[in-house]
């Protein structure tokens, strides 16, 4: 268990930081489980690949371009769709973001094929830096840079901004809300919107550090909802702990017999809940 | 000059109907206190002004435009601010950002400002970084009302301000009212104290069963016939 392999894991929990967040906020708001939540990272992955390709875009600027289109995304569904299915029962939201899962994961199919792709970085995808004992990669150093200013964004935009009070008082309590004038169901599309800004992050940084295809989604999401739970429903601070947890033990598995880097990650998560069932940063009302 | 009307208002929970055609008005600069007891109605008919029910646009008026069938936001929008019953502070929120709050959907200069209701409420300025929930009661309250007048409303609904406070909690409170008529706002307190609401009101109104059962200036009103009212008269 080096000093190496621990680091490497916590970098590459940056990542999955990434898939958890918008998870996390649009949980945090409406308490909407969004089934569809690693297809859109996936589905975001093809945007910016698109652009790349068509426009010949460094893939930075590509995801610039990329995440107002998907906040547009994300504020059409919600205000489309999944408001309409929100509600004291918590079974259709469920149901009908399944159901997108399967409908996004089927249009990206037809429309690029179930061949892997890859967002080319060029140079920066070998790029390292020596720092003695380890060596860091520049792309998962980036990653990680990445996940804490998001998470540094989402909480100045929450507990700074009108905005992210309105988020709070409309997770609170809805009706109440709405005697202070704000209008929840365009609250939570906004929330929509934001999450899937940051999902294009994350789609950005999936699609230059590895191969991907239309159908890997579920498995970010079973990443990005590990973590979510692994922090505590409603801590941004938790989630990053959360994916860090995660990436320290797949790389910890992965030392020991690479067979074992997924599973070592799901064992982290039981063995998690089994000592704190609430997460480790549980709000303190619910 | 009427400010706010309910005409023939009714309103249901699925089978169950709860106002049975209440009408009641409030001038300008009036202040009104709706009394009966408990399940009468008072709540589903501050619910209903506030637009948290839906009604048939004409059942409420509000400065001559119908305003039943808008949703609370765009109730609140044009100035009407409830004080929910139980108060309803957002726990996630401190007592400062509950009060900010209250003036997210509606943004006029007033008399109430940040400063002006640390003013009324000195309290709540000490604790203006606790979590809203973290008061006692009465501060709750407070804040509570502190936040509907954040947004400078025309009317300001009050719905069971003495629920669960002490006698000297609740003279406290009461002892802000002249303060916030003053500022401009009409009032409809929901009280179920009768001795409460006839010492402020301009007007009272007694609720029973869904309906208005009496109506008048407190001085014009005999105890015998509140109590007929409120509890309905022995046949």
């Amino acid at each position: 268990m080096s000093l190496d392999t621990i680091v490497q894991g916590i970098l590459l929990g940056g990542l999955y930081t990434l898939f958890a967040a918008g998870l996390s906020l649009v949980f945090g708001i409406m308490r909407l489980v969004n089934l569809a939540h690693g297809d859109l990272i996936v589905l975001a992955a093809y945007l910016v690949l698109t652009l790349v390709g068509m426009l010949g875009l460094n893939p930075f600027l590509a995801a610039l371009i990329a995440a107002p289109l998907m906040f547009a995304l994300g504020w059409g569904l919600q205000r489309l769709v999944l408001n309409r299915v929100l509600g004291p029962d918590i079974l259709p939201p469920l149901l009908v973001t399944f159901g997108l899962s399967i409908v996004v994961q089927n249009g990206l199919l037809m429309g690029f094929t179930a061949d892997s792709q890859r967002i080319s970085a060029g140079a920066l995808e070998t790029a390292s830096i020596d720092l003695g004992p380890v060596t860091l990669g520049i792309m998962p150093l980036l990653t990680f840079a990445s996940a804490i200013a998001v998470i540094l964004v989402l909480n100045w935009i929450f507990y700074r901004t009108a905005l992210g009070r309105a988020f709070r008082a409309t997770s609170d309590d809805p009706v109440t809300a709405s005697l202070m004038g704000i209008r929840p169901k365009a609250i939570f599309a906004q929330a929509t919107g934001l999450a899937l800004v940051i999902v294009t992050i994350a789609a950005l940084y999936l699609g230059m550090r590895a191969n991907f295809d239309p159908t890997i989604g579920p498995a970010r999401l079973i990443y990005a909802f590990e973590a979510v739970i692994i922090g505590g429903l409603g801590s941004l601070w938790g989630t990053l702990a959360g994916g860090i947890i995660i990436g320290v033990a797949q790389t910890l598995g992965a030392a020991v017999n690479p067979e074992w880097q997924i599973l070592a990650g799901h064992v982290a998560f039981l063995a998690v809940l089994l000592v704190r069932p609430r997460g480790l940063f549980p709000r303190a009302y619910d | 000059m009427t400010l706010l009307q309910t005409r023939g208002l009714t309103a249901r929970y699925g089978d169950f109907q709860a106002l049975f055609g209440v009408g009641i008005t409030l001038e300008v600069g009036e202040c009104v206190a709706i009394i009966g007891a408990n399940g009468a109605g008072k709540t589903t008919l501050m619910r209903s002004i506030s637009g948290v029910l839906a009604n048939s646009p004409d059942q409420v008026v509000f400065d001559g435009q119908p305003i039943g069938a808008l949703p609370a936001d765009q109730v609140m929008a044009r100035g009407i601010a409830m004080v929910p019953e139980g108060r309803r502070l957002f726990p996630s929120l401190t007592v400062e950002e509950n009060l900010l709050i209250g003036a997210h959907g509606r943004k006029v200069a007033g008399p109430w400002t940040l400063e002006a209701i640390y003013g009324l409420f000195p309290i709540l300025k000490e604790r203006r970084r606790n979590p809203g929930t973290a008061l006692s009661g009465g501060q709750q309250q407070m804040v509570a009302i502190g936040r509907a007048l954040m947004s400078n409303p025309r009317v300001i609904l009050r719905d069971e301000l003495s629920l669960g406070l002490a006698p000297v909690v609740i003279r406290d409170i009461y002892a802000a009212l002249p303060r916030i008529r003053d500022g401009g706002g009409s009032v409809i307190i929901v009280e179920q104290d009768i001795g409460q609401a006839l010492k402020v009101a301009d007007r009272v109104y007694c609720m029973m069963e869904g309906r208005v059962t009496l109506s008048g200036r407190p001085a014009d009103l005999s105890r015998d016939a509140i109590h007929d009212a409120y509890f309905g008269a022995l046949a």
